[in-house]
């Protein structure tokens, strides 16, 4: 149990008469950098929201870090050392680039004092040179006033990172974090993730671009429909045949046709 | 000081501190179309504590502590609409106010209630200078970011920590409180109040202040209140010293009209976020706005 920061088990969950998440169980290894995947709609990001408390889980649990959060309500999970990015970019785009890192701090500053503290009299206090840092640490530069909503895509999708990651969280969730970025943006992101995974932070991430899944992750969990149809490394997803038919796809069906008939391969390919 | 700029001083002032209450709740999302209600409460609870004995500097906080437990109760069913519904809703309890006072005879019901002790303006001006103050405060804390936070993304919000409901009621009772300290002194400076003075129209000004002003800075609703307190009287006073009549009679048409022009031209408010940051940096600032030269690793 103690070299997992994760461990999910029997986990249910439906909306109305739509199994969403049918029985799934996996373990993320401490220190791993695990990677969920899957085709669209196979319930990936449906795992992140019950794991971060967006919706209540019908049935299983969820340890993080030796300890039960599976009724811990969402506002407080992030305490127990869990923070994630999302699919969609979600700063505050009415607070300043700085101010959004600053969020990612509120809850280790949650007692009174903290919270009425006048961070925007002092503009030296230590939140929001911390802030600061780490938005240098990942190569971003600040300006005052400076406002999200007119930053490159590339840019808030690190900005996201840096905030997730100044709640020093032991699990760090990525929801497509290559999603929409040319190929320097997910370099840089790259970059930055791997500088993330070597100070000791546990990394799930949800990607569908396998690319990317090979350069970071060394362990791969595939879901489909609902269901946790492999577990293992990234070079054996490659060769396993339920994930070729369900997600990889046509080079199985390719070859199987191939092998009968030749000539109608490419025309019957979808 | 002149009567006159004395009066118009006094409006000015209480309009600041009536738009702060609907501005600490705006900066979290939500709308509140209740100003009038709790000017009332205020205005009314403390002229009777005030005529039960107690001098007025024990009566106003006393009514807006009663204003902000009063508050505090119905925040929980009204925090949980939102948007043109949370209007409704706290529409919907102004009114109640209303109806409840014009029935109380104790209070003086449809004829009005005297106020005893009288509050000049060295009393509410201070008062409203501390009250920005403690907005401008508030709004620079851990807790005013999470407003605004709150404001932009609940959810996400939530999900690093910030209690949403908490803060939301915070802001709303607190809020609540501050318009029952307006409402107080409004009753002890004119030692006479009504409630058809505290009527849905004055709920819509407070908002426009407020909207219009904007709500991403504490400067917002400052700007707001002052705007629409001296714009229409300067244009009264254009009037009369320029002898055109016809200026006096339409400047509501003008005033309209500004209305919808900022809201074409200043959606978000006329003192925004970035106005103020640059405004605040002349120098430093000047790369505002561009792109951050992401160093590549």
């Amino acid at each position: 149990m103690a070299d997992n920061v994760l461990s999910i088990e029997g986990l249910h969950k439906s909306f109305g008469g739509l199994k969403v998440i049918d029985d799934v169980g996996f373990a993320v290894k401490r220190g791993s950098r695990t990677a969920l995947i899957g085709p669209n709609g196979a319930g990936k990001t449906t795992v992140f929201n019950l794991l971060t408390g967006v919706y209540p889980v019908d049935e299983g649990t969820m340890v993080l870090d030796g300890r039960d959060i599976t009724r811990v309500p969402a506002k407080d999970r992030v305490i127990f050392g869990m923070s994630r990015s999302f699919q969609n970019i979600r700063l505050m785009p009415h607070l300043s680039t700085v101010e959004n890192v600053m969020l990612g701090q509120h809850a280790r500053a949650r007692r009174l004092g903290d919270l009425l503290y006048p961070l925007g009299l002092m503009p030296g206090n230590r939140w929001a040179r911390a802030a600061k840092e780490a938005l240098e640490d990942a190569g971003l530069e600040t300006y005052p006033g400076q406002v999200v909503a007119n930053l490159p895509y590339g840019v808030q999708k690190r900005i996201e990172v840096v905030r997730a990651m100044i709640s020093q969280p032991k699990l760090l969730l990525l929801d497509e974090p290559a999603a929409g970025l040319n190929q320097v943006e997910a370099q840089q992101l790259l970059a930055l993730l791997e500088k993330v995974s070597a100070s000791g932070v546990t990394l799930l991430v949800v990607e569908h671009d396998m690319h990317f899944v090979h350069n970071l992750c060394d362990h791969v969990a595939v879901l489909n429909f609902g269901k946790k149809i492999f577990e293992g490394t990234p070079a054996q997803v490659n060769d396993d045949p339920l994930v070729r038919e369900a997600y990889l796809g046509s080079d199985t069906s390719m070859a199987g046709q191939q092998n009968a008939a030749p000539a109608a391969g490419a025309a019957d390919a979808p | 000081m002149s009567g006159y700029l004395e009066s118009q001083l006094i409006i000015l002032c209480l309009n600041v501190i009536y738009a702060y209450g609907i501005f600490l709740p705006a900066a979290s999302g939500q709308l509140n179309l209740g100003a009038a209600g709790f000017i009332t409460i205020g205005a009314y609870s403390s002229a009777w504590i005030n005529a039960s004995g107690a001098p007025m500097y024990i009566a106003i906080p006393a009514s807006m502590l009663f204003c902000a437990a009063i508050a505090f109760t119905i925040a929980f069913p009204i925090l949980r609409t939102r948007g043109v519904y949370m209007v409704l809703a706290t529409f919907a309890f102004a009114e109640v106010v209303a109806g409840l006072i014009i029935n109380l005879e104790f209070l003086g019901a449809a004829a009005g209630y005297p106020v005893e002790s009288h509050a000049d303006y060295l009393v509410v001006v201070p008062v409203t200078i501390l009250v920005v103050l403690l907005c401008f405060f508030l709004m620079s804390t851990r807790l005013g970011l999470a407003m605004r936070s709150i404001h932009d993304d609940e959810a996400v919000a939530t999900l690093f920590g910030v209690d949403v409901r908490l803060a939301k009621v915070a802001a709303f009772t607190l809020g609540a409180a501050l318009m029952s300290l307006g409402g107080a002194l409004y009753g002890h400076h004119y030692n006479y109040i009504e409630t058809q003075t505290f009527n849905v129209l004055l709920s819509i000004y407070i908002l426009l202040y407020v909207l219009l002003g904007g709500t991403q800075t504490a400067w917002g609703p400052l700007v707001g209140a002052a705007f629409f307190t001296v714009v229409p009287e300067a244009l009264r006073q254009i009037a009369t010293a320029s002898g055109h009549a016809w200026i006096a009679d339409s400047r509501f048409i003008f005033f309209g009209a500004i209305i919808v022009l900022m809201m074409v031209f200043r959606p978000e408010g006329l003192v925004t976020r970035t106005m103020v940051d640059r405004a605040a940096t002349p120098f430093g600032g000047g790369r505002s706005g561009a792109a951050p030269a992401a160093r590549t690793a």
